[in-house]
């Protein structure tokens, strides 16, 4: 009998899929005390550069670092070539669908995206209509989360176009398995993923506005020490070699951008924003923010400064617009969508809301806007009475529900108790999209959820991370 | 340097410094009270009290507090959530200021300021009861040490070095000045007494409280006599806690900022000024012309200057 879950290193059976071959015959030969050794020092090392994460409202730590557990996940080449060029393929037109809805709306008008998924939007920005950033790019980082269910199966679950964070976690979870498995490592071809953050450099320099010197001045804006994701901004600011700047270190004036210096105002070119849009600038947005800087947006859309990613790029990375993409994909590029998306129901349609109802027990509904497992009903797990109150709550709102059946994610081993068990993962692809084109280095973050049978890999919620390797074919 | 990180730079010295201050200003209080009684200090008002005159927190210690007790006083300055520059909170401070700028700060001065403040929040308020105190004082002398140490070995010498060594000086020179004035006020003898047993012990104390008791006998080869105590803390470049020896290092280091960016301000013509006014000074016209007075403009110089850095560079 196979097993229920596909998994990554022994497929559906019990042998070792070809791309754990390496890794599988080290295993066998290391010493069990090895790989306890190498873990605890794994976490050490990992406290020790301080990576670590805020959880909110943990009185104590303040600091958590996120469990990293050392065996890797690992990739063929192959199976990267196909994820991504599914990834640049879904994040050029993601970015195009972002360009017409703030432009001349050509999908709108050819019926294929209802009106309202984008109007409605909470994230949709009117004050960006009719702004095109530089080269027409919207989307400078994204973050697609892929899930495997089978062999040649991915799954796309979710894009995430606003502030996707982790890739600290994606460097640093490398760098210590160069450390601590420097044999391993060098049996065999991995390829290397330290050029992100050239990369991540070469998309937002690429992003400065007209006119801006040879060498534009790019910063990276945080909402502070207190945001969870903060060790990252710093991390990153560190690497990249650029400034880290709150909303207070800016100031406009006709409409440029300027930071406060020990030398006096310095002009910015290019700002790598990891503040989300309500709170950017007060005069645009949200009016009690103190985060943001009075005036950005206005700067940005005269020209003078480029925001990345642009501000309303989260009504294209919404859950009721991801089950139009690949309807998104095919009227931009006159393609099929390479990565396929979970199916979805949408109970806005009357076909989608009748088949929901009827199939409440095996699919898992999502209100539209809803994020972090809020507002969710899994069917399988739900008592009687859940689900006849989502019944009700459906039926007085349908256009606020999507459902999808529950999909068989693979699972990975992870040093568990003295040995190896199966846990289920996802992947999150880091895709950089500048004005000279598309870059995704290979690999990403696999998160991890430690507790056997969950699904849980958010780290707020216990999840943990691992290495990603792929395999030079 | 953005200008929010040159300020995180120079207030995360100034807290370390600031807490090994008041460390020092408690190890005075702690030796002259544990004084015999006949050598103790009579109508001069308490030591804990002028612990709290030279921490410039006496005020707020009343608002907080009915009676100065040295529990109070010890409670108060170490770790008293009412006092925001105790000990505990200047560690905290630091270490905020330190994870605000953690790209501009070397592993090593991270660690140790990060260190620092987890340690101090492993110590337990019995930790700080008197006849443990000294272990505790002991402790926050060397992770200031630590601090200091690491950013003078390891951090490149740029701005963001300066503006740390800004901080430590303009800190410095605060104290030293008010360890003296205070202690002005309450020991500046009746001239009977003047030689006498207390009072050596009280200026010992004093010179302690700076580590300059040996450094005096080797620069004076004389007894301890307030004027050339005096003198030694306020006048002689040598001596690295002197009012003198903090504005040249100031001087200097505003200098090193102006060569780097091209200009000088403000803040570079009055800390050349007060140094001029140490550098020329001699002892016996100060205590002419009164030493409190004098020590009162310095504090006001002193307080000026860092707010002419402040304008000039850190908003």
């Amino acid at each position: 009998m196979s097993p229920v879950h596909f998994d990554e290193m022994a497929g559906r059976g019990s042998g070792c899929r070809d791309a754990y071959q390496i890794f599988k015959h080290w295993l066998k030969t290391a010493p069990q005390a090895l790989l306890e050794g190498r873990r605890e020092e794994a976490e050490l090392l990992f406290r020790k550069v301080g990576i670590t994460f805020a959880v909110y409202g943990d009185e104590e730590g303040e600091e958590k670092i996120i469990p990293f557990d050392i065996v890797p996940r690992i990739l063929t080449g192959r199976e990267w070539g196909s994820l991504s060029r599914g990834l640049e393929q879904r994040v050029r037109a993601l970015n195009l669908f972002l360009k017409d809805i703030y432009g001349a709306r050509e999908i709108l008008k050819a019926g294929v995206v209802p009106q309202d998924l984008v109007f409605q939007n909470p994230y949709y920005r009117p004050q960006m209509n009719n702004v095109v950033p530089p080269g027409g790019v919207y989307v400078q980082v994204a973050g697609i989360d892929v899930v495997r269910t089978d062999e040649d199966e991915f799954y796309v679950l979710e894009d995430n176009l606003r502030t996707p964070s982790g890739v600290s976690y994606m460097l640093e979870g490398r760098e210590i398995m160069m450390r601590l498995f420097p044999d391993l490592v060098a049996q065999q071809r991995i390829l290397p993923i330290d050029n992100y953050v050239n990369e991540l450099l070469n998309t937002l320099k690429s992003m400065a506005p007209e006119g801006a010197p040879q060498d534009p001045v790019v910063a990276l804006l945080t909402p502070g020490q207190l945001n969870s994701a903060y060790y990252e901004h710093s991390f990153l600011a560190d690497r990249l070699g650029i400034y880290l700047v709150e909303g207070r270190d800016l100031f406009v004036r006709d409409d440029m951008v300027y930071m406060r210096t020990t030398q006096g105002p310095q002009r910015v070119h290019v700002i790598y924003s990891r503040i989300d849009d309500d709170f950017l600038d007060p005069l645009a947005f949200r009016p009690d923010s103190i985060l943001g800087a009075p005036g950005l947006i206005s700067a940005y859309r005269a020209g003078n400064v480029t925001i990345c990613n642009s501000p309303g790029t989260g009504v294209a990375d919404d859950k009721a617009i991801y089950s139009y993409v690949p309807d998104i994909v095919r009227f931009y590029l006159g393609e099929e969508a390479i990565l396929k998306n979970v199916p979805t129901f949408r109970c806005r349609d009357e076909e989608g809301l009748n088949y929901t109802l009827a199939h409440l027990d095996e699919l898992v509904v999502k209100e539209v806007h809803g994020s972090g497992g809020y507002g969710m009903l899994v069917g399988p797990h739900a008592t009687k009475e859940a689900r006849e109150d989502f019944r009700h709550r459906i039926l007085a709102n349908p256009a606020n529900y999507i459902a999808q059946p529950t999909l068989s994610l693979s699972t990975c081993p992870v040093l568990a108790n003295g040995g190896l068990e199966p846990r289920h993962v996802d992947l999150r692809p880091f895709v950089l999209n500048g004005r000279d084109g598309v870059r995704i280095v290979p690999g990403g973050l696999t998160r991890v959820a430690l507790k056997a049978g969950s699904l849980v890999v958010n780290s707020s919620q216990g999840g943990g991370t691992k290495d990603t390797w792929v395999l030079s074919e | 340097m953005l200008s929010r990180d040159a300020d995180s730079l120079y207030w995360l010295s100034r807290y370390v410094e600031r807490a090994e201050n008041t460390a020092r200003i408690l190890d005075v209080a702690y030796r002259l009270a544990t004084m015999p009684a006949s050598y103790g200090p009579t109508d001069h008002g308490n030591e804990w009290e002028s612990a709290l005159l030279t921490a410039s927190a006496y005020e707020p210690f009343k608002a907080a507090y009915s009676e100065v007790t040295p529990e109070n006083v010890i409670e108060f300055l170490v770790h008293s959530d009412a006092n925001p520059v105790s000990i505990r909170k200047c560690f905290e401070n630091a270490r905020q200021n330190a994870r605000a700028v953690r790209g501009s700060l070397t592993s090593e001065m991270w660690e140790s300021i990060n260190g620092a403040w987890l340690e101090m929040r492993r110590f337990k308020t019995k930790d700080f009861s008197r006849d443990q105190l000294p272990n505790f004082l002991n402790w926050v002398k060397e992770a200031s040490l630590r601090c200091d140490g690491s950013a003078m070995r390891t951090m490149l010498r740029s701005d963001a070095y300066w503006f740390t060594r800004l901080g430590v000086y303009i800190e410095r020179a605060d104290n030293t000045a008010r360890v003296l004035d205070v202690k002005y006020h309450v020991l500046l003898p009746r001239e009977a007494e003047v030689g006498g047993g207390i009072d050596y012990y009280q200026w010992a104390a004093i010179l302690r409280s700076v580590s300059a008791l040996v450094s005096y006998q080797w620069v004076y080869h004389q007894n301890l006599k307030p004027w050339l105590v005096a003198d030694f803390l306020m006048l002689k470049q040598e001596m690295p806690r002197s009012l003198a020896a903090c504005y040249a290092e100031l001087t200097r280091r505003l200098d090193e900022i102006s060569h780097l960016y091209g200009r000088a301000g403000p803040s570079q013509r009055l800390a050349r000024q007060i140094h001029a006014k140490l550098a020329n000074g001699r002892i016996e016209d100060i205590f002419q012309s009164g030493l409190h007075e004098f020590l009162r403009e310095f504090i006001d110089d002193n307080n000026r200057l860092g707010a002419a850095i402040t304008d000039q560079y850190l908003i």
